[in-house]
Formats: structure tokens, sequence, C-alpha cells
């Protein structure tokens, strides 16, 4: 079943693609949008040619270097903004003074679109990685905040009372019950933040950077190339789905203790 | 000298979403004898939890004071071990780091904690089940592993809150049997509590009916005096039994009633 699913998935995206390349390539098909028969390609690319850019790319071996940077400041903002949510989501969600009096600021800062945030980094932290990780940590950091937060308020108040009757003291508590209830809450919440430190890495090397994909792709772009453009896309979305088996993988060795709905599935 | 004592132990709450206050308890006097078997029975709703975690040191009095051992309680209670109605387990440990984790937090040495909770393990029949998470045990095993984890720091005084209400009627009687096991080795002082009449009778030494809430107090106490070592589901047949139980159950009627009632109104209301 599942080999079979993949065979027409498989055969979907190479549909995709001839179907693009049929209505792009120039003279193949009879104009019925515009008069210009390289009007189609000139908007939309041509696989063929996307194709053979990312081929260059990896076979010249000049993408790895872009590739790299880009992967360093996810992984950069992911980590540094999961540190800081979580430190910040386990002191709010354990001072009620706190959480009440900082409520409001929470919630301004994460209604603000992040990215208007790009610029001022830039002159902070100049056109190197950190301005881009620092655009991924306010992005990873409300994630994380939020999950936690809520992880440490629904801790079960019979398993908290029931480690004070064993003896925990309130520092135990903390590392014993709090922290593991809130990373529980964490790691649910890994594949969003992830995405979203990705997303602050390339919308980051987009808007002023030396290196990455998102560099790569702002600079085809300024060259009116839209085919190295639809090439950096790819190899974008490619990253990001290897990313996501990367984090599914940790996961499934991350909350074994979890009951999960497969468990009980039907075969 | 007395396990636990209860010197006109009220305990008022503020209602809930409202003015005025809640009585649970009130001018509760009881004593829990060293090395007994008490189970405290009562209509639901009426407060019993509510006694129990007075004597736990979870919950302090409004007034009347209690004593532990002789001591007047502050703070948590450290001669308890508590057995929860609901999980308390911690579902991101293995049913051994569940046992070991009161030796943890006093300390204990991991590898001893870890040979002393396998020990445990085994005496409550989940010997080879030590790194199951609790997801992954049936209720019944849940509950043993409760219990060992409570049993593993020696407790003096067990309070159990209905622990074995939500499991079905045979493994609860299997669980009655071994708890009684486990208490005849070394005798000591239980609070158990419980809805259920029969259950009551044949693991106690005494049985306290409580009255129907608010304000619960004492109505009556029971000994039973029924020949240990018991078998829960045989002593249930037996003609003393079923005299006791007729006995209790006519004192309890009218307040079972009554809180049938007063769920029933504030429902209706």
């Amino acid at each position: 079943m599942k080999r079979y699913l993949r065979a027409v998935q498989v055969a979907m995206l190479v549909a995709i693609f001839v179907v693009w390349q049929v209505l792009t390539q120039p003279g193949l098909v009879p104009n019925f949008m515009w008069d210009n028969p390289d009007r189609a390609a000139f908007f939309f690319g041509e696989p063929v040619k996307m194709l053979q850019v990312v081929w260059e790319w990896f076979s010249g071996g000049a993408i790895y270097v872009h590739l790299w940077v880009t992967l360093e400041e996810t992984v950069l903002a992911f980590v540094i903004g999961s540190l800081l949510g979580l430190a910040v989501g386990l002191w709010l969600g354990l001072s009620p003074t706190a959480s009440a009096l900082f409520d409001p600021y929470i919630t301004a800062l994460n209604a603000m679109p992040r990215v208007v945030l790009a610029p001022i980094f830039m002159v902070w932290f100049g056109l190197g990685i950190w301005s881009k990780v620092a655009l991924g940590v306010t992005l990873v950091f409300f994630i994380v905040f939020f999950n936690v937060y809520q992880g440490v308020k629904e801790v079960s108040p019979v398993v908290l009372n029931n480690s004070v009757m064993l003896g925990a003291n309130r520092r135990q508590l903390l590392r014993f019950v709090y922290l593991p209830s809130a990373t529980s809450w964490l790691f649910s919440s890994l594949h969003t933040s992830v995405g979203m430190a990705f997303v602050g890495a390339v919308v980051g090397e987009y808007l002023g950077s030396a290196r990455g994909v998102g560099y790569l792709i702002q600079q085809a772009e300024g060259a009116f190339d839209i085919n190295t453009v639809f090439a950096g896309i790819l190899v974008l979305t490619a990253f990001a789905l290897v990313l996501d088996f990367a984090v599914a993988r940790v996961e499934r060795k991350l909350l074994v203790w979890r009951p999960s709905q497969s468990e009980t599935e039907q075969l | 000298m007395a396990a636990v004592e209860f010197d006109k132990v009220t305990c008022t709450f503020a209602a809930r979403g409202g003015s005025g206050s809640y009585t649970a308890v009130k001018d509760t006097s009881l004593t829990i004898g060293e090395g007994e078997f008490v189970s405290v029975v009562g209509p639901t709703g009426c407060g019993k939890s509510t006694l129990l975690n007075v004597t736990a040191g979870l919950l302090r009095p409004s007034s009347g004071t209690v004593r532990v051992l002789g001591e007047p309680l502050a703070g948590i209670n450290r001669h308890a071990g508590y057995m929860f109605q609901a999980e308390g387990l911690m579902p991101w440990r293995t049913a051994l780091a569940n046992v070991t984790a009161g030796l943890e937090f006093r300390g204990v040495d991991t590898a001893e904690a870890r040979r002393r909770a396998e020990d445990w393990l085994e005496r409550v029949g989940l010997a080879g089940f030590g790194d199951r998470y609790p997801h992954q045990l049936s209720g019944g095993m849940r509950k043993r592993v409760a219990l060992a984890q409570m049993l593993i720091l020696d407790p003096q005084i067990l309070l159990m809150d209905e622990p074995f209400s939500a499991l079905d009627i045979q493994t609860r009687q299997l669980m009655e049997n071994e708890l009684l096991e486990l208490w005849s080795a070394d005798r000591k002082s239980v609070i158990f509590i419980t809805h259920d009449l029969e259950e009551a009778i044949s693991l106690s030494d005494r049985v306290v009916v409580l009255s129907a809430g608010p304000a619960t107090h004492p109505i009556g106490e029971f000994a039973i005096d029924l020949p240990r070592p018991r078998d829960v589901a045989e002593i249930r047949l037996t003609p003393r039994f079923i005299e006791l139980h007729d006995r209790i159950w006519h004192s309890m009627k009218e307040e079972v009633l009554k809180g049938y009632a007063q769920t029933r109104n504030r429902v209706a209301s």
C-alpha cells in the first residue's frame, strides 16, 4: 500500500513538471495568452533549465557553501530561540506575578510582524549570519514560549501532589516535574519551530546577505533569471523536507513515553 | 500513641465564583491507632478526600489540630505515603524510574535506589516491567507501580484515596488481597477512603462512617472483628460480614439518600 502511494506521488510530481514544461517551452504549443512565444518562459521558467541549474549547483559544488550557511543559521536560531523560550516560559509559568505583568508585552511582541525587525538586526549584527539568526530567534522564541508556558500550566495537579508526597522540594519539582512536562510540549512544537527558524534564515538572507540560498534567489531575481529563482526554491523545498524528516526521527526518539494513536491502529 | 489524631478539624473553602463559603469538614475528631487499618466511608462529595489531604499536609485545616505520631502537623506530613485516586505517576518516567523517584528526591545513590526499586516491583508482581512507560501498562499495573512507589519509602502511615475505584472488579479484589498481604507484613497505619462499603469492611479493622456534605463529620464507628488473614472475595460470603454490612448500611442509608438528594437538587437548580 505504502509503496503504491509513493509511486503515485512520484508520478504526480513528474506530471506537474511535464505540464509545466509543455506550457512554457517557447514554440511547443501555440500561444494562447501572449503574443510573444518567449513570454511564458520569462514569467514561469522552464523546468528543464531549472533542473539544469540545480544540477550545475550540485555537480559544480557551488551550492554547498550556501546550503551550509542556511543550515547553520537555522540550527542556531532554533537552539537559541528554544532555550530562551524554555527559560522564559518556565519563569512566567511558575510566577503568576511576572506573567500578569508581562502579559500585554508578550501579546504585543507576538502580534508584531517580526520581519520588519530584519533591517534593525542588519544594523546591529551586520550582514553575516547573526542578523539572520536573530530574526529566526524572534520567530522560534514565541512558539516555544507559548508551548512551554502551556506545559507548565497544565502539569497534572495529582502528579505534582504525588511528587510532593514523595518528598520533592521546590527545586526538585522544577527539575523532575515541571521541566520534563514543559520539554514534552516543546518537542511537540518541534516541527513548527524548526520551520520558523528556517523561514527566519531564508528571509534574512533574502533581505541582505552575501551567502545562503536566500541570497542566491535574491541575486537571480535581480537579473530576471527566473529559472535560477525556481531552482533556488526547489532546493529550499527539498532542504525543508530533509529537515522535517530529521525532526520526525528525533521526535520519535524523545517522545517514546507518549501514547501514540498508531499503537492501537488497526492493521 | 496514636498514628493520627484529629481534634475538631474544620475545613472551610471560599465558594467558587461567588461570595460566601463552603464547609467541607466540620468538627471532626478521629483517632487512628498505630498499625490500625481504618476505612472511611461516606456518600459521594462528602469531603472524604479533604480529610485525607489534611492528614497529608497538602491542606491546612481552617481550625482544629492534627497530630501525627504525637507531634502537631506542620507542612507536609513526612511520615505518610499517599496513594491518589487519579493517576499520579510521571508519564515521562518508566515504571522503574517512577518507583525510584522518592529515593532520588532523598538523595539515595542511583544504583542502590535501582536495586531497591527492582525488588519492590517484584513484590508487587511487576518483575520485568520496569522499562515500560505508564501508558504501556494496564490500569491495575499502574496502581501496582503507584503502590510500590509509595511503599519503597517505608512510610509509617498510608493514606489511600479510593485507590482501586477505577479498576474492574476482578483486578480490584486481586489488588485488595495484595494490599492486605503487604500490609500484614509490617502493619502500617492505614486510612483508606472509599465509597464502597464492602471494600471497607473486608479490608479494615475499623470503619468510620461520614455524614453527607457539607459540614461532614463522623456519625458512626464500627469495629470489624473478622479474623485475619482474610480473602476479600471469600469473606464477603460469611454471616458475620453480612451482619456487619447490614448494621453499617443502616446507619449510612439516610446519609446516602441525603447526599443523593443534594446532588440532584444541585443539578436541577
